[in-house]
């Protein structure tokens, strides 16, 4: 492959399993944050974004229980359909699971193009079940939040890979 | 670094506990979706969703809060001002309806109509509205614990908002009027027609259906419950017509309106009490759906 759109390998610590709940304790948080008008439309699925987020970088430490569980607990925080997210987050885990060694080695533009059609199809895929129990199509709206996400995942990587630099060795030149 | 991954792996591959997590979450979404068998399971998740839920609707709250320590002494004189004004208008209204009450209770004493009983109330504070793009939902600080029961009205200062159609120990989530589907049936006060209002699944408007062409319904017109479905109290206001269409082309007419109350702004909110029970229902029809009523008059 060219060595183009490859991105450096940075050394990093090993991260703390702490962090990692604390991550998405926080991400769930956010999801329950009381938005109103066109921010609950742009605003993205946190929960949806770490989770993908921690499967491509760490597959080892999170497992379909965790997504699934945090499905769970967001169907009870939206009143939408028990099971909904749950099923949307193990796609997502499976599909980071899958990419993490292909996705890691892109540059950030690359990433970003993997993670959009990712949100997306579990968009579909919860557009699909809710179509199945009668729902309406709520509108081309329904997509933002999926660009909304992608568009934060450099940010989000740069954030939570902060805790996993090593810090500048005072001995070394 | 910790991962020595074993030589012989065992166990699934994710492929595998895809399926298995997959199958598991569909084996819900029936369940939950078709036959309603998950109340219990919703409730306890829910119980450890809560402190989450209440954590994230803090810093909205605490804002509300530090904004309603730092009012304007103009600001406050202006709400007496305004508050007197009303407090006094409504003073006189109040003495004129306790009058219609007496008289109003002497009237159906004389026609042996049973008494109106006042309907008791829970005050409640709406928490978030649920991030869901396909249903029109609210979630309230009050559940099981406050005696909220499913089926309850909830309205705010100016009318009717929703139902209570979930419960949880310290949490209930209400549907709005606004959402696809919900029915209440309403009185137009002008005319006293009775109607059907069904929620459109967009905000801020709502639908009459099953309207003749040629009932007398005009733009402006008022609907209040009206209060024959044994869920939502008589005389609540709900909405107001703000478009009639005729079209010969169709059996109906096709009228618009918009919800009077807040449906999508305001945090403060009174859950009713329950209703004086209803008289049972004639035999063929099943007692399930509370707001299944044609709505002709």
């Amino acid at each position: 492959m060219a060595a183009g759109p490859m991105s450096p390998q940075e050394l990093l610590l090993p991260v703390k399993p702490g962090f990692i709940v604390l991550t998405l304790i926080a991400a769930l948080l956010c999801n329950l944050l009381p938005w109103s008008g066109w921010a609950m439309w742009l605003v993205p699925d946190f929960v949806a974004l770490i989770v993908l987020y921690w499967c491509i970088h760490e597959p080892r430490k999170i497992g379909f229980l965790t997504a699934w569980s945090l499905g769970l607990l967001m169907d009870i925080a939206d009143g939408s359909l028990f099971g909904q997210h749950a099923l949307a987050y193990i796609i997502l885990a499976y599909a980071g699971m899958a990419l993490h060694r292909r996705v890691q080695r892109f540059a950030m533009a690359q990433q970003i193009l993997h993670v959009i059609p990712l949100l997306l199809f579990i968009d579909l895929v919860v557009l699909l079940v809710r179509a199945l129990s009668g729902a309406d199509f709520p509108g081309h709206t329904y997509f933002l939040g999926s660009f909304t996400g992608a568009a934060l995942w450099p940010v989000m990587t740069h954030l939570l890979k902060l805790p996993q630099r090593p810090r500048p060795d005072p001995d070394r030149v | 670094m910790e991962h020595t991954p074993p030589l012989f792996r065992t166990g699934l591959t994710p492929l595998a506990r895809l399926m298995i997590f997959a199958m598991l979450s569909a084996v819900l979404l029936v369940a939950d979706a078709r036959f309603n068998y998950l109340t219990t399971l919703r409730q306890i998740t829910g119980v450890i969703v809560y402190p989450l839920q209440r954590l994230a609707a803090a810093p909205a709250a605490m804002g509300d809060r530090i904004a309603d320590f730092f009012v304007t002494h103009g600001a406050l004189r202006r709400d007496n001002q305004r508050l007197t004004g009303q407090n006094l208008e409504l003073a006189i209204a109040a003495q004129r309806t306790e009058a219609l009450h007496k008289e109003n209770a002497h009237l159906r004493g004389m026609l042996g109509v049973r008494e109106q009983v006042p309907v008791p109330s829970i005050s409640a504070e709406i928490l978030y509205a649920a991030r869901d793009p396909f249903s029109r939902k609210v979630m309230i600080d009050r559940g099981l614990q406050h005696d909220i029961e499913s089926g309850r009205p909830v309205v705010d200062h100016v009318g009717i908002i929703g139902q209570v159609t979930r419960t949880y120990p310290w949490l209930s989530e209400v549907t709005l009027i606004t959402e696809k589907g919900h029915l209440v049936p309403v009185l137009n006060v002008r005319s006293g027609l009775r109607a059907v209002l069904a929620g459109t699944g967009d905000d801020g408007k709502l639908e009459l259906r099953f309207i003749p062409l040629t009932a007398d319904f005009q733009i402006g017109d008022k609907l209040v419950t009206s209060g024959i479905d044994g869920i939502y109290p008589p005389g609540l206001p709900v909405a107001e017509v703000i478009q009639v269409e005729r079209n010969t082309a169709y059996l109906f007419a096709g009228i618009a309106c918009k919800p009077l109350a807040g449906v999508n702004a305001g945090t403060q909110v009174l859950v009713l009490g329950p209703l004086p029970a209803q008289p049972e229902r004639p035999a063929e029809t099943p007692a399930a759906a509370p707001q299944k009523k044609k709505g002709r008059s």
